[in-house]
């Protein structure tokens, strides 16, 4: 129980601090997933529904992005927001801004593959069915939405588990700064170089807490909407 | 009046022709049913009137005005189309028969009493707030023949509606299709690979094959006169035999056929090269040895129960297909070996002038 009492402790001693690491990593991971899926779920549809001369290596780049190694994409956006980058006069780096773009890129593919999946898992004449009761373009396309809202659900809860779990990107482009952009990823690993090992398994149950109360809360959506 | 029709209409994909229609018209209020085995092209040809589908070659005209491509909203939305599979959409099933509405903007309180009065009409009314993936196969067939209909559209596509359900349901859901349409004077383009669907609710059957267009008439001209031996076969007039008129005169032509001569009527000449057919149900077997006038002897090869009739082969020097009602067979016992009269009509006997042959067709 000393562990325990430990760890309690010590989130309470820094519970100022632990709420604006906490309320940092919803507020990036959050408007990443956003972004993510107003990018992603008109893109998705787009690709499930179109056959164009490029598709094929399109969503060959879609596929391999789902895997994409976060600290790669940290890098990336790194070298493009440094001083010396071609965005850097943006002057974004190690703010939470550059974590919440590299956030997009990593989350969006994730989007992007899902939704294509779950458009074309779709019948093929339920397209035409929509169609032929006389749907507009953008009402088709709402109606897709509607029907494959149970896969786009799956699609956020995927792409805001990935974000905000990972600590690679974030750390390199956020440079975890105490108070302006330290989530709670890169805080387990300070706490975990420090050696404060109970704060930072603490830390880790909390983010977990998190992950499970967030996927609790898109599954209940999920599973209410069905049929 | 023409309220469809398409002119020279061609549909190919991957080399493949799948639609090649010179022209095919849709007459206002007629119930016009294609007719065609599995791959004849009848779902292109409704994808195609519906503007969902662009041919390769050919127009799309709408009470005479060519359909432009891609065609407006406003002319999609004359038309409407329920599937094989009834695809209902996720939800209630008041909200899919909603769905047509609300995409045309209709108010809330305007929708609800026509979405109520067309669930009634299709004996679902109780059924109104059940989520459609709980309905059963008929019901939710029914719920998208609502959902369809409630729209009143000007020209209702039906793409084999019932061919997924069963047999008693198919015949009930049918009779009460036909009588909603007829009522509601709503034009109708019904494809179906079923014979006795067609027949039951066309005022005219085209008949479609390898997506050609074979023949268009009255069901009873394509039943009685069919236009080819394809066209024949399809109607499952199993006796089609190679004959030439050997005597002609008063409207009767004699045909010789391998192993006898039947009458017919027509006014071909002699000498005319033509294809004998008989429908099985219009062959009358008698007892023993033929007594009525006309009547042939034949001998019974082999026969076929079917439940409510029995299809017996006979050899009267050609041969010969019978169906027989179970009733008439009590009198004339069936069985391989057994001599029987056949009388055949000459009302019954159409003749198809042989492709290369001179003459007409009768």
């Amino acid at each position: 129980m000393t562990g325990i009492d430990e760890a309690l402790g010590a989130l309470l001693a820094m519970r100022q601090e632990l709420l604006g690491i906490l309320g940092l990593s919803l507020l990036v991971s959050g408007a990443a997933i956003v972004a993510a899926m107003a990018i992603g779920v008109p893109a998705g549809i787009f690709l499930g529904l179109h056959d164009f001369p490029g598709r094929r290596f399109l969503v060959t780049v879609v596929n391999t992005g789902m895997g994409l190694p976060p600290v790669v994409v940290g890098l990336v956006v790194f070298l493009l927001l440094a001083r010396a980058g071609p965005l850097g006069g943006l002057e974004l780096l190690y703010t939470p801004s550059a974590m919440i773009v590299a956030q997009v890129i990593i989350a969006t593919p994730l989007v992007v593959g899902i939704t294509l999946a779950a458009v074309q898992a779709l019948d093929p004449r339920v397209h035409l069915q929509i169609l032929s009761l006389g749907a507009s373009r953008r009402q088709y396309w709402w109606k897709l939405v509607q029907e494959a809202r149970l896969s786009l659900v799956a699609a956020l809860a995927a792409g805001f588990g990935s974000i905000v779990s990972e600590v690679g990107a974030v750390m390199m482009v956020g440079g975890n700064i105490k108070g302006q952009t330290r989530v709670m990823t890169t805080a387990i690993v300070l706490e975990t170089r420090q050696g404060n090992f109970t704060l930072a398994i603490a830390l880790g149950v909390l983010l977990l807490a998190l992950a499970l109360a967030l996927n609790w809360l898109f599954t209940s959506v999920q599973q209410r909407s069905k049929g | 009046m023409s309220l469809l029709r398409l002119d020279d209409v061609l549909v190919r994909k991957e080399g493949r022709t799948l639609l090649d229609l010179p022209s095919l018209d849709v007459r206002e209020g007629e119930i016009h049913v294609v007719l065609g085995p599995t791959g004849a092209g009848k779902s292109t040809l409704l994808r195609v009137v519906n503007r969902l589908e662009r041919p390769s070659r050919g127009s799309v005209r709408w009470r005479g005005g060519i359909v432009p491509w891609p065609a407006p909203l406003e002319f999609r939305r004359r038309m409407t189309m329920v599937f094989q599979s009834p695809l209902l959409f996720s939800g209630t099933t008041f909200e899919n028969v909603a769905y047509g509405l609300r995409l045309r903007g209709e108010r809330e309180e305007a929708l609800a009493p026509k979405v109520d009065a067309m669930l009634r009409l299709f004996r679902i009314g109780h059924l109104a707030g059940q989520r459609a993936s709980t309905l059963s196969g008929g019901e939710a067939q029914r719920a998208a023949l609502a959902r369809a209909l409630v729209l009143r559209p000007e020209l209702l596509l039906l793409d084999e509606p019932l061919a997924a359900l069963d047999a008693r349901i198919r015949e009930r859901l049918l009779r009460e299709l036909r009588q909603i349409v007829r009522e509601g004077r709503i034009t109708c383009l019904y494809v179906t690979h079923e014979q006795a669907e067609a027949f039951a609710v066309a005022d005219r059957i085209s008949i479609l094959s390898e997506g050609r267009l074979l023949q268009v008439g009255t069901p009873e001209e394509v039943f009685y006169r069919p236009s080819g031996p394809a066209v024949a076969e399809f109607l499952q007039t199993s006796n089609i035999l190679t004959g030439e008129v050997v005597a002609a005169g008063g409207g009767i032509a004699k045909v010789r056929i391998p192993g006898g001569t039947l009458s017919a009527l027509s006014d071909l000449p002699p000498g005319s090269q033509v294809l004998v057919c008989v429908r099985p149900e219009e062959i009358l077997l008698t007892p023993g040895a033929g007594t009525a006038a006309g009547a042939i002897e034949g001998t019974v090869t082999s026969v076929l129960d079917q439940g409510s009739t029995l299809k017996a082969d006979v050899d009267c020097g050609f041969p010969l297909t019978a169906l027989v009602t179970r009733r008439a067979a009590r009198e004339v016992p069936l069985r391989a070996g057994t001599r029987v009269g056949v009388s055949v009509s000459p009302e019954a006997v159409h003749l198809i002038v042989k492709e290369g042959a001179a003459g007409s067709q009768t």
